[in-house]
This record gives structure tokens, C-alpha cells and sequence, in this order.
């Protein structure tokens, strides 16, 4: 019994029949469970943006409303270089487009970004994106009641990577959100405390409505002014880190172009 | 370069594999009653993360990753689920020849660390490096860097503690206590150790 | 059930805990031990992975070539933690955003393969499973210990519900921020054993070099 167990031919036929079976199995559950798995990547991306916009509570809403509150929102790729957004036929023949267009494929792939030299890398992020997906609700006047940016910047242990809501008038915060970050629970983490956030909604960013020049800062010890949001205790670095995020991403390198040429206009 | 640097001293203190994450436990703990050991161990563990991360790498780019396959014709192939699968068997596959390899050309070598190979492949350090090369998209000169530096990372980490334990030994521990628990201890006051290089960059 | 399955599933919960006696499979997980809610899905994730493994290995263990057996192993868990992978993230997407490369590392979890060698490849299937069951949850047992004083000291909540109100939050209580980095779990492991041991004196280690009396009673003077 034992040496035909041990025999060639078995080991072939036990290796060739559980390759078979594991086949099976596996890419029958990865086939079958890939809408599901799409469905839910969408629908976390999307609760992301209407809770920085700060019309999703996750404690009062539920996942069911997502779909339905996310519907206002307009996506649309926005050019970085030129500050505008892409013509659907210049969106065509880059391949790009707004609903599957993903910045953490692109940040990678040299065709769609490039790499920041050190001077200019205030945000630590290495590499930026060409290209960047801004979620709209337009108004009935052609201007934007309010404009959703995803923004990312190196904190104490990471990138942290959120989305930055402004008013249409491209200056006043409406809130921010961060989705992803390896920040210090407790200290840095804190970013993601909603008590925190709090009191993002109403300041600004520019040094007034016309200007180019960032203001926006993060400071010890209250953070009463316009442009001022109290840092975080015990963690200087992720506050710092925030404050540079922000300074990149409204500058000139990230939406300053485009905030000028299309929304503040 | 300097990005390289910063990713292989980020890799060796801030993330630590073991005192950081808590890869390779068992065989941390296992195997750190003597620095001798200690040191054959950590080698072993580097030799492979420098080859191990660097080739799933490569089959993570080249076969896998979702489009990958555009060059055999099949642009909208997504392997990845398959992932955890190749990455295993590519660990167990490379730390087997590795073996075959040294008792035939360096028997020196094969005798000091010889023993050690079988223990790498179930170690989840390995595993580890590989996995968290693909969730960070690093490109294959950084997977060389991050797998040396989180070999190194453990490497030392162990050789640490074998240090202390050896020390150990003659210590009037509370019963209880004896062998694993203080090691447990130990561990987390090196951890405690490690936090301090949180933040560091080059 | 028999008396004999009864000590298979309880045994490995308390008297032979992989984690406190066997320190096996603590590498995958401790890292996920900050909130209870993902404690619980990591220990439901290893203990299904245990069992079955357990299981389809006993099953195959008659017909298992020796050369292959390892590769055989191997390939049995590595699908399993595949499927359960994917079902994580079809049904609890931000859970498994959290275990992250965790739920991979089941795969080199050494509870797995270790009961898979040492207990399934010798016995038949159903006892196979329960002893998988058994282990699952003693391995739980350890994890949700560590989660439930992580979360409750480090965070002031219980899988997400505030027990103890913080002071960020207008609360009273200052949470220990120790809690929530990586050290804690290694001092909690480490006096989860020693209560463990100092309980059943037959576990504590022997000591290398015994401390001796000051002076022998004897010969003193």
C-alpha cells in the first residue's frame, strides 16, 4: 500500500488532480465574488468624499444612502500642468477615464506622472500625478457649490491620503477627510477624529479670495485664526505633515492652476 | 540614491519587522538563546528577503497584477487574487534550491546555515516583506532595498535579544515568568526601544 | 458528543494553548490587535482556516506522497486563506482594509501548519477538525484578551462603543496611547503567561542556573 503511495505515477496524479481542485475553487470563489468586491471599493471611495464634503455622518447614515446622496456629485479629470479639466475627447485618447481612473495606479506608472525633485517635494509624496479626478456639485449658474480634491502628504510613519472639500468660491474649506494614513493611533491618528475635523469647515485657504499664496496653517495652542486649525497634541510631525499636504496640493505644483482658471473665475 | 537610503534605514528601525510588526515570532523567540545561532539565523534571513522579495516582485509586475499579462495578449487578465499562492511557493521553491545550492558549491556555508533554511520558509517575516512590497507598489529597485532592509531588521533584532538572553540566564526571574514569558517582556521593552526611531527620515 | 471529541476541542483552549505554551502563531496577528472588532474577524479567519485545513489534510493524508507532503500542505492552506481573503473582501471590505497583508500570513501562521503536521496527518478527519476548532479558539482566547485591554485602555471603547469617555471627547478618561503601539502587545503576552503559569505549576520553565541559599543550613558556622 504504502509504495504505491510513494510510487512516481501517484505523486504525479495527487500533484495534478489537487492542482486541479485548488484551480477551481480559487478562481471560481475570485470570479464569482469580483463584483461584489468592485461594488464595495466604489462605495467606500465614494462615502469617502461625501463624508469629507460633510454630507455623510457614519453614524447616523448608512451605506444604502451612499448611492443615492453621491448622485450630485459630478467627476471630472482635471489636467494639473494646465489647470483645466480634460475635454472627453483629450480624456479618450489618454484612455482616462473618470470612473475608473485611479491616482495610486497612475502615481506609479511613469506615462501619467512625474517624479518631484527634492526642492519641490514640500509634501514628501516623491512622485505626482498628472492627472487627478475632482468630484463637483454644480451649480445652475455654471459655477460649483462646492469642489472635492484628493490630496495626500507624508505624515510621521506614511503618506496619509484624503480628500480636501472647498466651496465654490475655491477658498473656504468645507471639510477634510483622510481615508488612509499609518499615523500613530491615539496621536497622529487623531487626524481622523471627527471632533478634529471639526474645526476645518469655514476657514480658508488663500491669504484672500484673489491671492495665490497659501495661508492655510496648522498651529499649537488653539488655531483661532481664518487660515488656523489647532494641531494636533503629542504629534508635531503628522500636524506639520498636514500642514505641507495642504500647501502642496492648493499651490501652485498641485490644484492652484486649476482652482484659478476654473473655479475661482 | 538618497530615497533608497531613506527607504533602507526606514526599513531596518522604523518598520522593524519584529519589534515593529511582530514577523517571525516564532522563530524569533524560538531561536535567540545564543548569539552564534542568532547571527547564522539572521544571514539566512537576509540572504533570502534579498532574493525572495525582488523575484515575487517580479511576478507581481509581470504576471499578476491586474493588466499585467498585456504582453501575452491577455490585457484584461487580473491574477491577483493568486497572489498569496505564487508568493509561498516562490519562498518555499528559492529556499529549497538555496539549500541544494549551497551543500553542493559552499559546503562551509551550507554547514552554518543549513539548518536554519528549513525554518525560513513558515517564517512570516519572509512572507511578510513579500506581501508588503505588492500593497506598496514598490518597484524592483526598491524591492531589492526594502528586502535587504527588512532582513537586516530582523537580523539585528534577534541577535539583540539573543544578547540579552544570554545575560538572562543567570537572573533571578519570578517563576512564572521563566524563559518565554521574560522574553515576551524583553521584546516589548526593546520594542519600546525601537519607537524612538518613529519619524526618522534622511 | 463523545468524551473523546470533548477533550480534543477543549484541551488546546486551556491546558495546551498554542500561543502561551507552544508560543506558535502569534507573528500574524498581533498586529491587528488595536480594535476588538478586527481581533474578532482575524480569530474567526484562523480558526475556519485551521479547521478545514485540518480537515481536507486528514482527509488526504492516505493518499499524500511523502516527497510532496509539504508542497501538498502548503497548497491546501495557501487556497483556503485565498478564499477566505476574498470573501473578506466582498463582505467586510473595511475590516479587511484593516487586516491589510494580515490575512495573508495565515499561510506562514505555525498553529496552521504545525496541527496540520503533527495532528491531522495522523488521524482521521472528524477528530482532525474539532482539534482545528479547538486550536482556532485557544489561539482566539489569547488575541481577544489582548484586543479587549488594547482597545478598552488605549482607545476608551469597547468595538467601537465609548465605555470610558476620553478627553478628546469632553470625556474624563485619558487613554493610555502605550496601548495602541506595538510594546503593549508584547507585555500583555508576556503576564498573560506568567497568570497562566503561576496557575499550572507543571508549565513553568526550569532554570538554567538555579540560584543556590546564601549558605547551606549545615554547614553554616
Amino acid at each position: 500500500m504504502s509504495s504505491n503511495v510513494n510510487s512516481v505515477a501517484n505523486t504525479l496524479k495527487v500533484a495534478l488532480l489537487l492542482c486541479a481542485v485548488c484551480s477551481v475553487v480559487i478562481s471560481g470563489a475570485a470570479v464569482l465574488l469580483k463584483p461584489m468586491q468592485t461594488e464595495n471599493q466604489i462605495l467606500d471611495r465614494n462615502r469617502n468624499i461625501l463624508v469629507a464634503a460633510g454630507l455623510f455622518d457614519p453614524a447616523v447614515n448608512t451605506n444604502a444612502e451612499v448611492q443615492s446622496m453621491f448622485e450630485r456629485f459630478n467627476a471630472r479629470i482635471v489636467d494639473l500642468d494646465s489647470g483645466t479639466f480634460l475635454s472627453d475627447e483629450e480624456a479618450q485618447r489618454l484612455g482616462l477615464n473618470p470612473q475608473t481612473y485611479s491616482e495610486s495606479a497612475a502615481r506609479n506608472d511613469p506615462a501619467f506622472s512625474d517624479a518631484l525633485p527634492g526642492e519641490q517635494d514640500t509634501a514628501k509624496i516623491r512622485r505626482r500625478v498628472r492627472y487627478a479626478t475632482v468630484y463637483t456639485i454644480d451649480n445652475a449658474d455654471g459655477g460649483f457649490e462646492s469642489v472635492v480634491l484628493p490630496v495626500s502628504g507624508y505624515g510621521l510613519w506614511g503618506i496619509m491620503y484624503g480628500y480636501l472639500a472647498l466651496e465654490g468660491d475655491g477658498n473656504t474649506i468645507l471639510g477634510i477627510g483622510f481615508y488612509d494614513h499609518k499615523e500613530t493611533p491615539g496621536l497622529g491618528g487623531e487626524i481622523s477624529n471627527p471632533r478634529w475635523q471639526a474645526q476645518w469647515p469655514g476657514k480658508e485657504i488663500y491669504t484672500d479670495a484673489d491671492s495665490d499664496e497659501v495661508a492655510f496653517a496648522v498651529v499649537k495652542g488653539g488655531g483661532q485664526g481664518p487660515h488656523q486649525v489647532d494641531a494636533l497634541s503629542g504629534a508635531t510631525l503628522t500636524s506639520r505633515g498636514v500642514e505641507n499636504m495642504i500647501a502642496f496640493w492648493l499651490g501652485e505644483r498641485g490644484f492652484g492652476r486649476f482652482l484659478n482658471n476654473e473655479v475661482k473665475g | 540614491m538618497e530615497h533608497y537610503l531613506s527607504l533602507l534605514v526606514s526599513a531596518i528601525f522604523v518598520e522593524n519587522m519584529a519589534l515593529m510588526l511582530f514577523l517571525g515570532m516564532c522563530t524569533f523567540l524560538a531561536v535567540s538563546k545564543k548569539v552564534d545561532t542568532a547571527i547564522g539565523l539572521g544571514i539566512a534571513v537576509v540572504v533570502v528577503q534579498v532574493i525572495t522579495v525582488p523575484v515575487n516582485n517580479l511576478i507581481f509586475n509581470y504576471l499578476l497584477k491586474d493588466g499585467a499579462l498585456a504582453w501575452a495578449g491577455l490585457p484584461d487578465m487580473d491574477l491577483s487574487f493568486l497572489g498569496f499562492l505564487c508568493y509561498i511557493g516562490v519562498i518555499a521553491g528559492i529556499v529549497q534550491i538555496l539549500e541544494m545550492f549551497l551543500d553542493k558549491f559552499v559546503p562551509a556555508l551550507y554547514n552554518a546555515l543549513g539548518i536554519f533554511l528549513p525554518l525560513i520558509t513558515v517564517n512570516c517575516a519572509i512572507m511578510g516583506a513579500s506581501l508588503f512590497m505588492v500593497e506598496r507598489s514598490y518597484t524592483f529597485p526598491e524591492s531589492v532595498v526594502y528586502g535587504l532592509g527588512a532582513g537586516i531588521g530582523w537580523a539585528l533584532a534577534i541577535v539583540l535579544l539573543a544578547g540579552i538572553r544570554e545575560k538572562l540566564k543567570y537572573s533571578d526571574v519570578p517563576q512564572g515568568l521563566r524563559g518565554l514569558g521574560i522574553t515576551f517582556i524583553t521584546t516589548g521593552l526593546m520594542s519600546l526601544g525601537f519607537m524612538s526611531f518613529s519619524g526618522l527620515t534622511l | 458528543m463523545s468524551e473523546m471529541s470533548k477533550t480534543i476541542l477543549i484541551k488546546p483552549i486551556f491546558k495546551e494553548n498554542p500561543i502561551a505554551l507552544q508560543i506558535l502563531g502569534v507573528c500574524s496577528a498581533l498586529a491587528v490587535t488595536t480594535s476588538l472588532q478586527v481581533t474578532l474577524v482575524m480569530c474567526v479567519a484562523l480558526t475556519t482556516v485551521v479547521a478545514f485545513s485540518n480537515l481536507f489534510i486528514s482527509m488526504l493524508r492516505n493518499n499524500m506522497p511523502g516527497s510532496i507532503r509539504i508542497i501538498i500542505q502548503m497548497t491546501v492552506i495557501a487556497s483556503l486563506v485565498i478564499l477566505v481573503d476574498q470573501v473578506l473582501k466582498a463582505f467586510a471590505y473595511e475590516t479587511s482594509k484593516q487586516l491589510s497583508v494580515f490575512v495573508g500570513l495565515i499561510i506562514t501562521n505555525c498553529i496552521v501548519m504545525g496541527r496540520a503536521e503533527a495532528f491531522a496527518m495522523k488521524n482521521p478527519p472528524i477528530p482532525s477538525f474539532l482539534d482545528g476548532i479547538g486550536n482556532g479558539l485557544g489561539y482566539s482566547l489569547v488575541l481577544i484578551v489582548v484586543g479587549t485591554l488594547r482597545e478598552l485602555f488605549g482607545s476608551g471603547s469597547l468595538l467601537g462603543f465609548t465605555i470610558l469617555p476620553t478627553v478628546a471627547n469632553g470625556g474624563w478618561y485619558q487613554p493610555n496611547g502605550l496601548m495602541l503601539l506595538a510594546p503593549s502587545a508584547f507585555f500583555i503576552i508576556g503576564f498573560f503567561i506568567w497568570i497562566l503559569r503561576e496557575r499550572n505549576a507543571e508549565q513553568i520553565e526550569k532554570n538554567d542556573y538555579p540560584m543556590s541559599a546564601h549558605t547551606a543550613e549545615k554547614g553554616a558556622h
